[in-house]
This record gives C-alpha cells, structure tokens and sequence, in this order.
C-alpha cells in the first residue's frame, strides 16, 4: 500500500476494566476511503475516537498502544492534542454545527487558527462549501443561523467546517445514518469527491455504504479486528468465515 | 504553515489553556478559603467566651439570660429551644401542605400545578424574607392576639410564617423526587388495581420518602437560619415560654437584636459569638442529615 | 370506608392544601399590595426618611439597594462563572471534587445573619472597610457565591457534548471552547439563574445589617464624585438598603406613619422581586426562542 497517512500499532481502549479495543494494528492510506465495519458494540467507532484523541474526554478510558503521523506517535501524553485536532477532521453521526451562522461555523476553525484577514477567510468559507457541494445552495445566506438548514445540509456543513482548518484526515462517525435517503446519497457523493485530497475513516452500519464509498475495509468484532483488505475482496470472497456471516446477514 | 508559525502557534494556544485552568481554578479556591476562613473566624470568635472568658459549658446551657445581673449569666438554653421549637413546627406546618403541593403537580393536576401553581411556588421563594416578618407582624400576630391568650408574638407567630418561607423549598425538593420516579412503578400498582390514593400511599410516598425528607430538613435548615422574619414576630423576652402565644427568642434573634449594642471583646458580645458558633453548627449536623438522606434516595 | 371513599377523600384534602397556597400566596401579595401601593408616590419614592416625622420616603434606600446590587453582581458573576466553570470542565472526579461541591453546599446553607457577622469580622473590623457599601457588596457575594456557581454548572451541563466535541475536534483549546461555544448556548439558563439571584440579592438584610450598615449619611444627589462621603455612588459609605429600612422602621420605627412606610416600602421590595421574576422568565423565553426559531 503507498502513502501510508496513519496507522496504530497494538491499539487498546479501555473503559475502567473493560477492555472496548483489542490491540488493533491498521494502516491507513492517504487518499483512500476505509470503511469500519462490524456489529454494535464492536469498538470500531472507539477506535475511530481514539485516533484524534476524542476519548481522552471520556473519564476513566485509557488508550495503549502506538498512533503514527508521519514520524510522530500521537498516542503520547505530551502529544498538543489541540495541534492534532486541527490535522485530523471529525464528522458525527448527528449533525451538530455550532448555533451561529453559516459563515461564522465555518469561520470560528481558521481564525482561531491565526488566519484574520477578511478576504482570506472569506475565500476559506467559500472554497470549503463548494468542497462540500454546499455553496450554490448557501451563497445567499451565509449570515443566516446554520439551524435553519434542512439535517442533509447541516451534515454537509459540518463536513465543511471540518475541511477548513485543512486536515490531512477526516474521521467519520456514521455519518448519514440520521439522514434520509436522498441526504445520506449526497453525503456518500460527497465522500467519493472528498477523498482525491483526504484520508477518510468512515465508520458505518450500512454495509451497502460500505461497499459503496470504500477502498478498503475493516471489519471489528467484540474490539478485535477480524479482517482488513481492499473492500472488494471483503464482501465478494473474505477469508475468514465470521466476516462472511456479517456481511451475509446472518448476525449484527 | 511554516515551521516557526506554527512554533508561535504553540505558544499562544497553550498560554490560553493555562489562562482558563489558572482564572477558574483561582475563582475556586477562593471560595475554599473564603469557607474556611468564616469557619475559622466564627469559631476562634465564638469559643473564645470559654477561653478568655472562663465561660462554662454548663452556664451556656442555664436557663437565665441575664448579661446584665450581677454576676452577669448567660443562660442560652431558652433561644436554643426558641430556634428548635419554631424550625420543628414549621417543618410540622410546612411538609403537608408542601408535599400536597407536589403530589398536586406531578399526580392530580399536572398542568393545572404547573401553570398556576408552580408560578405561585416559585414566587414565594422570591419574597425576602423582611417582607414575611413584616406581615407576619401585621396579620398573622394580631390574629393569634384575637384568637388566643397572649400578645400573639411567640412561636406559633414565628412557625406559622417560617412554615411559608420554606414552603418552597419542600415543594420543589418533593415535585423533582415525585417526578422523577419511573412510570412502571405506578402503572404496576394501577394494573392491580389500587385507586390513585393507594397508589400514592402504599407506592409512590414510601419509594420517594428519603427525598421527601431531604425537603423537609433543607426547610428545616432554612427556618433555623433565618434571623429577621422571625425576630420581628417572636417577641423577643429571653425565657423559656409557657406557651406558643408567649413572647420568647431564638438564637438568631438575639444575634441580631443585641450584637450591635454590645461592645466587640466584652464577654457578652462574646457570647454572642458562641451563639453564632452553635447556630453554624447545627447547619454541619443538617448537611450532613441532607447528605446521609440524599444517600438513602439514590438507594 | 371504601377504598373509593377514601380515594376521593385523599384528592380532596390535597387540592384543597393546595388550593390553600394559592390563596395563601394571593393573601400576602394582595395584601401587601393594597396596604402599600395607596403609600407608593413619586414624593415617596425619592425623598429622604424622616426620623420622628411624618412624610418620610425612601428614596436613599432605594438609590442604595439598588446600587449595592450592581456591586454585588460586578463581584460575583465572574468569580460565580469562573468556580463554576472549574466545577464543571476542569474539576476531575474525585475526592478534592467531592470535598470542594460538599464546601460550597455548606455554604449555600450558611444562614445569611452568620455571613453577616462573618462579613463584620473580616470584612468591616480586619479589613478596615468600615459600615459601607463594599463591606455590604463582598458580604452578599460570599452568600451568593454558592447560588451563582450552581447555576452556572447547571447552564454548562445543559449544552450538548456534541456542541463541545465539534469544537475541540477542530483544534479549538478548551478555554476558547468554553468562552465561544459553551457559554453562548448556556447563556439562557446562566441568565434567568443570575436575574433571579440577583432578586434574592435586592431582598437581602440579615447580612447586611452589620456589613453595609443601617444608616445612611445625608446624601447628596447633585454631587457625583465617586471619593466624596456625601455622594451617593461613594461605595465607602454606609448605607441602608430597602429591606433593612423595612426592619428597622418595623423594630423601631419612630415616625408616626411607620406602619404605612413599612407597608409602601414592603409593596416596593415586592414589585421589585415580581419584576426581577417577570424579566427572568421573559428573557429566558426570548433567549431560548433565539436559539431555537430558526430549527
């Protein structure tokens, strides 16, 4: 596999005693969509927190193990998670922009981030909606509440709020499952389009989706990683016979 | 971004993390040290009458407030009683109908309760407290003048206007607990059923009653604490009363009566500092009752 | 009896305790309120009390409550936010959490007469601020302080976690979480809590009869500067506020028309507290619709 953008080495994820992630080695390529895949409860969105270091808000979780970016292992206490979260994107299953305006949800990364310039950020909000096919659609109201976008729309904000602080990664939390059909079509499109400049971690119920969006897939069961190959060869022949009842539907 | 922007970048970020655990954590122990430092004044204040003084234990539970006579005695029994009689009744006044308030708003009438009396609850919590005294004064002791022997100034004066004062508190206590207990457990006993009243008897006020009581010493709590209102409708007169239409104290009465005509250092304004000790006492001994209770609902 | 009987007899006796509050309530404000009001004029509202006089208003008073209450709220809402932000983003679990929240529970149930003295000790003896307005402020914070915290750990809880993920997830610091994110959509909740402290605060006396004082110098309203000990905005000047003057004319009243300036003043404080409720529910209302109109 080329480019390698980000991979554990040994991941766990504790809860107190409960052991949520089971020593999950996985490598994930620049410019590539990889899906998680497994049953509720399996910890593969755990594992997806884990890697921005989202879980570390969770009291009492405990994550060992080993994260590389480039040469750098973020799974490290004097890690700036606030540098990394500017690396790597977020997307959650509920679209939750923030209660201000379109243009100020977009805005609020990059001029924390130290960009001021009017202009300069206006081109940001601009180029980050089109990214997100959201700016024919919103050109005419930026300074209105983003609440008063439809849930399809808001989800596709979110994503384009996430882009503007340019991450190299984009974590994504089943993120069309509380979306009609119709949304949650655009938002796959939308995946299709993003990952010519992302790596994009997608974690999803739908295996359809799955089979859809992704070039690779991994497939988590009970916090271990049972199988992980190019998403082709997962659902058309995988190799091990636990993968094969999944996406079979014959548990889950 | 280049290297050294970013370098900047790390600086700034992190001088505003610490910026925020700094100012709160700051705010924070000031409110420890302010507690502390009360705790520690109103001690030292309030034991020094047994230290400086010689004051004894024994003479501060006598029965004769003379700070006056010859020898001086300060005999606090008759305000320590005062304080407890009036709190207990007040409870004893306010727990009924503070409980049928809430039994009203959450099981009878829900939105009747929340629209009208809700609204009413919450305003009396708002009324402070000069305002009861004042009418306490010039309703409630009047009637009791009226109707019983006696100037009408006591402890039935004082209870009947503390038990208003704390109703709120009671209430809103009982309605938070009565609401907050799940659906099965009274749908079970309708689906036997038992009429609304057996309901409520047999199930709902024991499954809530921990909470119940948690209201009732939190207005307990108040009604000890609370100087004005009651100085205005007590009477006053530094002895143990025969009845609840007889002129007494409490110890937040004569706090507030005599501890700016006493000169700060004598040993009378000393002991009013040891009365001032006991009354932050006993707000220890009810948290502590609130927490032991609170402990027992969450069972 | 019959458990039916007993069923319909159980209903009765609360609606009718409860029925009771509501006229109990309607009593008092009805009371207070035809007693006083026919008292309250303009004359009454801004003229100085006379002592063996009649006539007397309360105008000083009110100048004083209500200045002593812009104090008040300029000390404690930012200690008030700032502890309550550390009780509810940065305190971790534990045994130093759980002994700071049982601290500021004993404190919330402090009686306010103990502030009080704890206020004169401290705060007018050690302290060397005398009887005075700022003695009167710092005495009604420290009883507030427990209130004000609550509230705001209440308006923090409320906001949604995924509110406070979106932003950290962006590689916004926390602080700036908390001040951009957080405290904007806590901002209802914060501010119905804080108008309605601030009710509590205007009808405040035990505390602040031996911090702020009980009297106040002659005042002069044409004189401003803040440094003089004639002028009203001087907060190093003693000064009776409102419900202590109501305390003090019930105690000790000397006028011939105590009872009725008691009475105007008592229908004052009570419209006050009526106004501080009415706006709290008012702005709570607006605020939430703000936020919420535009789903």
């Amino acid at each position: 596999m080329q480019n390698i953008e980000l991979s554990t080495k040994d991941l766990s994820v504790f809860y107190g005693e409960k052991q949520a992630v089971k020593h999950i080695s996985l490598d994930f390529a620049a410019k590539q969509v990889t899906a998680l895949i497994g049953p509720s409860g399996c910890g593969k969105s755990t594992f997806l927190r884990s890697l921005n270091r989202m879980n570390d808000l969770i009291e009492g979780s405990r994550i060992t193990g080993e994260i590389w970016i480039g040469d750098e292992n973020i799974n490290d206490p004097k890690t700036d998670v606030v540098l990394l979260r500017q690396r790597i994107g977020m997307v959650w299953q509920r679209p939750n922009p923030f209660h201000k305006s379109i243009y100020e949800n977009i805005a609020f990364g990059p001029r924390y981030h130290g960009i001021r310039d009017r202009k300069k950020l206006d081109q940001i909000v601009e180029e980050s909606l089109i990214k997100a096919a959201l700016w024919e659609e919103t050109k005419d109201r930026l300074n209105q509440s983003a609440l008063s976008l439809s849930g399809g729309q808001q989800q596709s904000l979110c994503i384009a709020r996430s882009i503007a602080v340019s991450p190299s990664i984009i974590l994504m939390d089943e993120p069309s499952s509380a979306l009609d059909p119709v949304s949650s079509a655009k938002i796959e499109e939308l995946i299709a389009e993003l990952k010519q400049e992302f790596c994009i971690i997608i974690v999803t119920h739908n295996m359809q989706q799955a089979a859809r969006v992704s070039d690779r897939t991994a497939f988590f069961l009970m916090g271990e990683l049972v199988e992980y190959d190019d998403t082709n060869m997962i659902f058309t022949n995988p190799s091990d016979q636990r993968t094969d009842d999944y996406i079979s539907g014959r548990f889950g | 971004m280049t290297q050294s922007g970013r370098k900047q970048k790390v600086k700034q970020h992190v001088i505003e993390e610490w910026t925020g655990k700094i100012v709160t954590s700051f705010c924070i122990v000031l409110l420890v040290v302010i507690i502390f430092s009360m705790v520690y004044f109103v001690a030292t204040k309030g034991l020094s009458a047994f230290f400086k003084d010689g004051l004894k234990l024994s003479e501060i539970f006598g029965t004769t407030w003379k700070p006056d006579g010859e020898p001086p005695l300060f005999g606090a029994l008759p305000f320590i009683i005062g304080s407890f009689s009036t709190s207990l009744l007040a409870a004893v006044i306010a727990a009924p109908l503070g409980i049928s308030a809430a039994l009203f708003m959450v099981e009878i009438m829900p939105n009747i309760g929340r629209k009208y009396l809700q609204p009413v609850i919450e305003l009396l919590a708002g009324i402070p407290s000069v305002v009861y005294g004042f009418v306490g004064l010039s309703v409630i002791v009047p009637l009791y003048r009226d109707i019983f022997p006696g100037q009408g100034l006591g402890i039935a004066a004082g209870a009947t206007v503390l038990s208003i004062m704390i109703l709120p508190t009671i209430t809103s206590i009982a309605t938070d607990a009565l609401a907050s207990l799940p659906a099965g457990l009274k749908e079970g006993s309708y689906a036997l059923g038992a009429t609304r009243w057996q309901t409520l008897s047999r199930t709902v006020i024991p499954t809530t009653l921990p909470a119940l009581m948690t209201g009732i010493v939190l207005g307990m709590a108040r009604a000890f604490g609370e100087a004005l209102a009651v100085q205005m409708v007590i009477g006053n007169a530094p002895h143990i009363p025969h009845s609840l239409f007889e002129s007494t104290s409490t110890l937040t009465s004569v706090i507030t009566l005599s501890m700016g005509n006493t000169v700060m250092g004598s040993m009378q304004n000393n002991v009013l500092w040891t009365l001032a000790f006991i009354l932050m006492m006993m707000t220890f001994v009810f948290v502590f009752v609130v927490r032991w209770l609170e402990r027992r609902a969450q069972r | 009896m019959s458990a039916k009987t007993k069923d319909k007899l159980a209903t009765a006796v609360i609606v009718t305790l409860a029925g009771i509050i509501v006229l109990v309530m309607a009593g008092l404000l009805g009371f207070i309120l035809v007693r006083g009001l026919g008292h309250v004029s303009f004359h009454f509202l801004t003229s100085a009390p006379q002592t063996i006089k009649e006539g007397g208003g309360i105008g000083p008073q009110l100048f004083n409550s209500l200045f002593l209450l812009v104090l008040t709220m300029i000390i404690t809402v930012p200690l008030g936010l700032g502890a309550g932000i550390y009780m509810s983003e940065y305190a971790k679990p534990g045994k130093i959490t759980d002994t700071i929240r049982l601290i500021v529970e004993v404190l919330s149930s402090f009686p306010s007469i103990v502030v009080g003295l704890f206020g004169l000790l401290v705060i007018v003896n050690t302290f060397g601020l005398g009887f005075s307005l700022f003695s009167g402020a710092l005495a009604l914070t420290v009883f507030n302080l427990p209130l004000m915290v609550r509230i705001t750990e209440q308006g923090l809880s409320g906001v949604p976690a995924a509110q406070k993920e979106a932003s950290l997830a962006l590689g916004i610091s926390k602080w700036k979480t908390i001040k951009s994110i957080m405290l904007p959509i806590s901002m209802p909740v914060i501010l119905t809590g804080t108008i309605l402290a601030a009710g509590r605060v205007f009808g405040e006396a035990a505390a602040l009869l031996f911090t702020a004082g009980m009297s106040s110098p002659r005042l002069d309203f044409t004189n401003w500067n803040p440094l003089s000990p004639t002028s009203p905005l001087n907060p190093f000047r003693p000064a009776e506020t409102l419900a202590v003057h109501i305390w003090k004319i019930n105690s000790e009243g000397l006028a011939p028309d105590a009872p009725q300036i008691a009475a105007g003043a008592s229908a004052v404080l009570i419209l006050m507290v009526l106004i501080f409720n009415l706006l709290a529910r008012w702005v709570g209302r607006l605020m939430m619709k703000k936020f919420t109109a535009a789903k």
